[in-house]
C-alpha cells in the first residue's frame, strides 16, 4: 500500500527505529549537546567519549520520528572509531545526499548512511536525518550545548 | 437525516479535482487554511479584469467602480459577524496582524505597569507572543488560565484570575489544535463584571458557526480569511467603535489621515484611522465573494454538517488500538487532534501524504498545549463543509495500514 514511500522507509530504517542502537546515557562523557527541531518536536541528547581527537563511544536519547531515530542510530554505529576529521567528512558526505547535491559521494565512505538517501525527495524531512549530524558538528567543535534546526 | 448539498458544494471547488501522488486528494487540513471556491477565485479575477483601481481617493469611473466594491465588501463582513457599524470592521493582513494592532494601540495606551493580561493555556502562538512582547515593553504581567485534559478551559481557574489589575482578557473561540469550543459568553460575563475589555481570537471559529459579536458583546473578535474560504493575505478586525476610536493608530501613511502638514497631522475617522497604505483589494473583494458564498448555503447548516462528520471521524477513530485522540471537550468544533503509540506525528504525515491525504503534523503554532499533554507533536486531521465521510474512511484505512507497517 505504502509503494511510494519504500525509498524513505526502508527495513533498516524500520529496524534502527523499534531497535535503536546506542540509545542509553553516558556516564562520563566528554561531549554532551541537545539537538532540537522545533518544527516536528525531534528531540535529541548525544553524548560522545573522545580520546584524543578519536571518538570512541556515541550514544544518545530522546524522541523522534522515524526518520531522525534511525538517522542518530545508524550515526552513532558509524562514529565510533573515526577522527573527528572522518567524522566531518562523513557529515558533509551525508549533507550532500540528503539535500540531492549528488557528486562527490563516495559510496564506500557512506556506507550504510546510504539508506536515507531517499529523503532527498522528501524536503519536509531532509531536517528530521539531518538533525543527528547537526548535533555531532556541534558536539565536535565543542561550541554549543544545545542547537536547532532552525 | 440532512439534505446538505454536499456534492454540488465540492464541484465549486476546483482544487479537489487534483491527484497527489496518483491519488485523489483528500485535503484534511482545513485549519491551516481552506481552499477556495470558483466563486471567490473568479471575483478575484474579475476585479482586476473589469473592475480594478485604487480605492478612496480617485474621481475616475474604475476608481468608484473599486471603492464600491471594496467597501460593499466591508458591509458584507459586518452583516456577517452582525457588526453594529461598518466604522467598527477594519481590513488587516490576518488574525495575528489585528492581535499586534491591539496590543499595540489599545494595549499601550492602556497596559501599564503592573497590569495583568489574561489569556488560556490552549492560544495559538498569536495570541501568546503579542502579549508577550507588550509586557516585556510595559512591565505589565501574562496571567494563563490552565486547561484540563479533556482540553477544556477549567473556568473556577479562570475566573479566580481575574483580578483588580486585569486590563485584557484575550481567549480563543476555538482552539486550532484541540477543537475545544470556549465557553465564550462566561468568559465574556465573568470579565464584564469587573470592566474588563474582552478579544476573541474566532481565526478557527468563524468558517464552523454563526457569529454574533453584538449578542456576545466581546470588545474584539479577530478573523483571518484565508480560513474562511477566502483569499489569504485579508483578515479583519471588529472592534467596538468607543474602543477605536479611543485607540491611536497602529500604522502610519496615506488613508488613514484627513490631513497632512509638516506642522501636524489629523487622523481619518474610523475605519480608515487603521488602514494605512492601499489596501489588498482585490483581496477584499474575494473576501466579500466568500461570504456571500457561504451565506447562501447558511452557516448552521454547515455546523450541522460537520458536526456529522466530526462525530463520525472520532467513532471510527476510537476503534483503532493505540489511537489517542488529544482535545475531547465536551464542545468541539470539527477537528481531530490524534497521536499514535510509537509512531511519530510526522512519520504519519509522510505515509498519509503518499495515499493522497493532507493533513497536519507538528506543534500547530500551539507549543504550550503539546507541553501540557507531554506529547512533541500531534497529527492533526481538521474538517471544512466540502469534506466526506468516504474521505474520513480513506483516513481512517491510512491510518490502519500505516500501524500494520510500523509495527
Amino acid at each position: 500500500m505504502f509503494d511510494d514511500l519504500r525509498d524513505l522507509y526502508q527495513e533498516v530504517i524500520f529496524d534502527h527505529n523499534r531497535n535503536p542502537r546506542n540509545f542509553r546515557v553516558m556516564e562520563n562523557a566528554d561531549r554532551k549537546v541537545e539537538g532540537f527541531n522545533p518544527l516536528c518536536g525531534d528531540r535529541l541528547t548525544l553524548f560522545l567519549k573522545m580520546d584524543g581527537d578519536e571518538i570512541i563511544d556515541a550514544s544518545f536519547q530522546g524522541s523522534g520520528c522515524a526518520i531522525s531515530t534511525a538517522s542518530v542510530s545508524l550515526m552513532t554505529e558509524i562514529v565510533k572509531g573515526k577522527t573527528e576529521a572522518e567524522a566531518e567528512v562523513l557529515f558533509k558526505q551525508f549533507h550532500a545526499m540528503t539535500t540531492g547535491k549528488e557528486e562527490d559521494i563516495d559510496l564506500e565512505v557512506i556506507g550504510k548512511l546510504a539508506v536515507l538517501a531517499g529523503v532527498r525527495e522528501y524536503p519536509a524531512r531532509v531536517k528530521c536525518a539531518t538533525l543527528a549530524w547537526h548535533t555531532l558538528d556541534a558536539a565536535l567543535k565543542n561550541e554549543e550545548k544545545s542547537i536547532s534546526t532552525e | 437525516m440532512t439534505t446538505f448539498p454536499i456534492e454540488k458544494i465540492r464541484a465549486d471547488f476546483p482544487i479537489l479535482k487534483e491527484t497527489i501522488r496518483n491519488k485523489p486528494l483528500v485535503y484534511l487540513d482545513n485549519a491551516a487554511t481552506c481552499q477556495k471556491p470558483q466563486a471567490v477565485i473568479d471575483s478575484i479575477s474579475h476585479c482586476y479584469s473589469h473592475e480594478y483601481a485604487n480605492v478612496h481617493r480617485g474621481v475616475h469611473t474604475l476608481s468608484v467602480m473599486a471603492t464600491d466594491r471594496y467597501e460593499g465588501a466591508r458591509e458584507k463582513v459586518k452583516d456577517f459577524i452582525n457588526a453594529s457599524s461598518t466604522k467598527e470592521i477594519v481590513f488587516v493582513r490576518g488574525a495575528t496582524e489585528a492581535i499586534n494592532l491591539i496590543a499595540q494601540t489599545f494595549g499601550k495606551s492602556n497596559i501599564k505597569q503592573g497590569d495583568e493580561i489574561l489569556i488560556t493555556a490552549m492560544e495559538h502562538h498569536s495570541n501568546i507572543v503579542p502579549w508577550q512582547m507588550l509586557c516585556e515593553q510595559t512591565g505589565a504581567v501574562l496571567k494563563v488560565a490552565p486547561i484540563n485534559l479533556q482540553g477544556e478551559l477549567i473556568v473556577d481557574e479562570f475566573e479566580k484570575l481575574i483580578s483588580d489589575k486585569t486590563k485584557l482578557v484575550a481567549v480563543v473561540h476555538m482552539s486550532n489544535a484541540l477543537g475545544t469550543v470556549n465557553p465564550v459568553k462566561k468568559i465574556i460575563a465573568a470579565a464584564k463584571v469587573k470592566n474588563i475589555a474582552v478579544l476573541l481570537d474566532g481565526a478557527q471559529a468563524i468558517p464552523h458557526m454563526t457569529i454574533n459579536v453584538q449578542e456576545l458583546d466581546c470588545d474584539f473578535y479577530v478573523f483571518s480569511g484565508h480560513k474562511l474560504y477566502a483569499p489569504a493575505g485579508i483578515g479583519v478586525l471588529y472592534g467596538k467603535q468607543a474602543l477605536l476610536e479611543a485607540m491611536p493608530p497602529y500604522q502610519g501613511g496615506g488613508d488613514m489621515i484627513r490631513k497632512v502638514t509638516f506642522d501636524e497631522t489629523e487622523y481619518n475617522t474610523l475605519p480608515y484611522k487603521f488602514e494605512a497604505g492601499t489596501p489588498s483589494i482585490a483581496d477584499v473583494v474575494g473576501l466579500g465573494a466568500a461570504i456571500d458564498y457561504l451565506n447562501e448555503i447558511g452557516m448552521d447548516n454547515i455546523a450541522a454538517y460537520e458536526a456529522e462528520l466530526l462525530d463520525y471521524a472520532t467513532e471510527k477513530a476510537k476503534q483503532i488500538a493505540g489511537l489517542k485522540i488529544i482535545g475531547e471537550a465536551e464542545d468541539k468544533g470539527a477537528i481531530l487532534s490524534f497521536v499514535l503509540d510509537k509512531i511519530h506525528p510526522h512519520d504519519i504525515g509522510t505515509m498519509l501524504d503518499s495515499l493522497g491525504i493532507a493533513i497536519r503534523a507538528g506543534h500547530h503554532c500551539a507549543m504550550p498545549v503539546m507541553d501540557f499533554f507531554e506529547v512533541p507533536a500531534t497529527a492533526r486531521a481538521s474538517f471544512a463543509m466540502y469534506n466526506t465521510k468516504e474521505e474520513i474512511d480513506v483516513l481512517i484505512n491510512g491510518i490502519e495500514q500505516l500501524i500494520e507497517v510500523f509495527g
